[in-house]
């Protein structure tokens, strides 16, 4: 065994102090890791940890009051924009932001989430769009694509029955009440650098108090779209990014003086 | 303090004022909804926080998140409002959260109408939410009652870390009485050891009612039971009324305890010697008490505005060992302190039919009314 010299070693990875010390519940090649190590990072960067509360939702973010090492709430299904404005409105001076999936927040929380962006509350918001209810076993959520095949539509998304997907980010966009609205992927590291620099301008954001902040973030979920996590990652970048184009949908003009 | 008069609503939300409450939360429905507008003045005037949330599910949830923050919360609402609330209050009884709910009842089911009415008691007294709970639920009869039990709602919510309703109706929502407001408690400045704060120099801590963990949820489960169980022994209040030489009382809570009342004068001076039971916690119920009482009563007679509901708990509580009858109206209707006193007239006289359920009875009697 080789002798380490300390001194001319350098770190170049460790875990956040905003993360635990836990293996996740998360399917291999699952993209909430890496959402949950960016805000992690850039909590850890804003010496937020100590300050911040967050809201957990139900689906397979569920538990990510386990992972992140600061105070979690957890929020019955979809309303855990309801919660965050309540905590938020006692506490104004904590971070608060919620987790939340396409099914918890697209579908049975699309009343709170609207509703907290309509107020402008001054929380931050992280949607995970992996197009699937992933903890029920891959479910049609409101985010599934036209012919997309789930358990709950085993033929395809026919959209004559079964409707249309939502684009979450641009239809919030249009409340007066949102201050900065966008879309990251999670599929490679170019993406993952801008959803880094998304999640610390929404933390920016909230901290300044310029009202509501919501990144939604394209993730894969690969056990339940019965794909490897490579070929989940081609499926996000060919058949997602095009429905659900990344870009900045509302930012406020206050928000472009953020400097970081 | 000088005595003011105040409409019953608005008399309620004051008197949170006064006990600290620092956030509210609600949603407008009749007839609860000076409340809120009330609220809608006087918090921001005082610095604390008010919502009008979009439905009672985001007024519910928005007092679940700020309830985990230890501070004093609440909402309020009516019943086809407090349906909407029920999954919040599963969950906060789940966590174990301090919170008050008010619920001006109306009547039901369904849109119904906004009468007064007691169509709520099983809901609060009984569940209403999914899961093994219960809830304080406080019955006021009068404004300045209504008063009083807001403030110490707030206290038996901190004290049990629970969910405490107070269970007022249209009727007392919205007269207007006499009243004397309690002096003001500052807020709270030292917030309890589970509170989600912020993890500033301590390790992190974390509000769920999850328990995937059948048997850690039955842990909870038994915990709250026990808990409940002291909250039976600590904290049952009621008021009797010319029980001292009663050979038959009458029972209800509330409004209905209060009409009641009128209909028990009468009564008296009518020579016939009737008294009055009102329990103000209507959960924990005062079964001991009914339960003494049915070893000294001739009989006893349920006044409810609703189908029997509280009727229930005083069977269980007398154990069908004397005869009990029942009287109510439903669907916002109010019964007359002399259709009570009618009632009373029968049952002094004697010779009760106490064959099959006392609802029955009741029902084959309104049938003659054409009801």
């Amino acid at each position: 065994m080789a002798d380490y010299d300390v001194e001319t070693e350098t770190l170049v990875y460790e875990r956040p102090d905003s993360l635990t010390d836990l293996s996740t519940h998360f399917c291999p090649g699952c993209t909430h890791g890496v959402a949950h190590r960016l805000i992690a990072e850039v909590l850890d960067e804003m010496n937020l940890r100590e300050k911040t509360i967050g809201v957990a939702s139900v689906g397979c973010s569920v538990f990510s009051y386990n992972y992140f090492d600061f105070d979690f709430i957890q929020a019955p299904h979809g309303r855990a924009p309801a919660m965050a404005t309540g905590i938020k409105r006692v506490l104004p001076d904590r971070t608060v932001f919620t987790y939340q999936g396409d099914g918890d927040m697209a579908s049975i929380g699309m009343g709170e989430i609207v509703h907290a962006a309509a107020r402008g509350e001054n929380i931050t918001v992280f949607f995970l769009n992996n197009t699937n209810y992933g903890m029920t076993g891959g479910q049609m959520a409101p985010t599934t694509l036209p012919g997309q095949k789930t358990s709950s539509s085993p033929n395809g998304r026919d959209v004559e029955s079964q409707g249309y997907p939502i684009r979450v980010a641009e239809m919030l966009a249009k409340l007066d009440g949102a201050s900065y609205v966008v879309r990251r992927s999670l599929d490679d590291p170019k993406n993952i650098r801008m959803a880094k620099k998304a999640i610390r301008t929404a933390f920016e954001v909230q901290q300044r108090g310029l009202g509501f902040s919501m990144i939604e973030l394209l993730s894969i979920c690969p056990t339940n779209w019965g794909m490897t996590p490579v070929s989940s990652i081609q499926w996000l970048q060919e058949k997602m990014i095009p429905y659900y184009p990344l870009g900045d949908y509302k930012v406020h003009p206050a928000i472009a003086e953020i400097k970081f | 303090m000088a005595r003011e008069l105040m409409k019953g609503n608005e008399a309620v939300a004051e008197a949170a004022i006064r006990a600290g409450v620092t956030a509210y939360f609600g949603y407008p429905i009749t007839p609860q909804t000076e409340l809120l507008e009330y609220m809608a003045r006087r918090m921001p005037e005082l610095g604390r926080a008010f919502v009008q949330a979009e439905s009672e599910l985001g007024a519910i949830n928005m007092v679940y998140g700020a309830a985990c923050s230890g501070q004093r919360v609440m909402s309020s609402s009516s019943s086809p409002g407090v349906s909407l609330m029920m999954e919040g209050v599963s969950y906060i009884a789940g966590t174990e959260l301090p919170a008050v709910l008010v619920d001006v009842m109306r009547g039901g089911p369904g849109l119904g109408n906004i009468a007064p009415s007691q169509g709520d008691y099983n809901q609060m007294v009984h569940g209403g939410g999914h899961g093994e709970y219960h809830s304080i639920v406080l019955a006021p009869a009068t404004v300045q009652e209504s008063i009083n039990l807001t403030v110490d709602a707030f206290d038996l919510a901190e004290k049990y870390r629970s969910l405490v309703v107070v269970l007022s109706d249209g009727s007392i929502g919205q007269m207007m009485e006499p009243c004397e407001l309690p002096p003001f408690k500052p807020l709270k400045t030292v917030f309890p050891d589970w509170a989600t704060t912020g993890a500033e120099g301590r390790s992190k801590r974390v509000l769920t009612s999850i328990n995937l963990d059948a048997a850690a949820q039955e842990v909870t489960n038994f915990r709250l039971m026990r808990r409940w169980q002291e909250i039976e022994a600590n904290e049952v209040r009621y008021k009797t009324y010319f029980m001292e030489d009663a050979k038959f009382a009458v029972t209800g809570f509330g409004s209905c305890g209060r009409l009641a009342l009128s209909a028990v004068r009468a009564a008296r001076a009518e020579g016939i010697p009737v008294g009055l039971i009102r329990p103000i916690t209507v959960s924990p119920f005062p079964t001991k008490l009914y339960e003494e009482l049915s070893h000294k009563l001739d009989a006893l007679l349920v006044v409810e505005e609703n189908n029997g509901q509280m009727l229930e708990d005083v069977l269980v509580a007398t154990r069908f060992q004397i005869p009990v009858d029942f009287y109510g109206r439903m669907g916002g209707m109010v019964p007359f302190p002399d259709e009570v006193l009618d009632e009373i007239r029968r049952v002094a006289r004697g010779a009760l039919d106490t064959s099959g359920h006392p609802r029955d009875r009741w029902l084959k009697r309104m049938a003659q009314k054409n009801l």
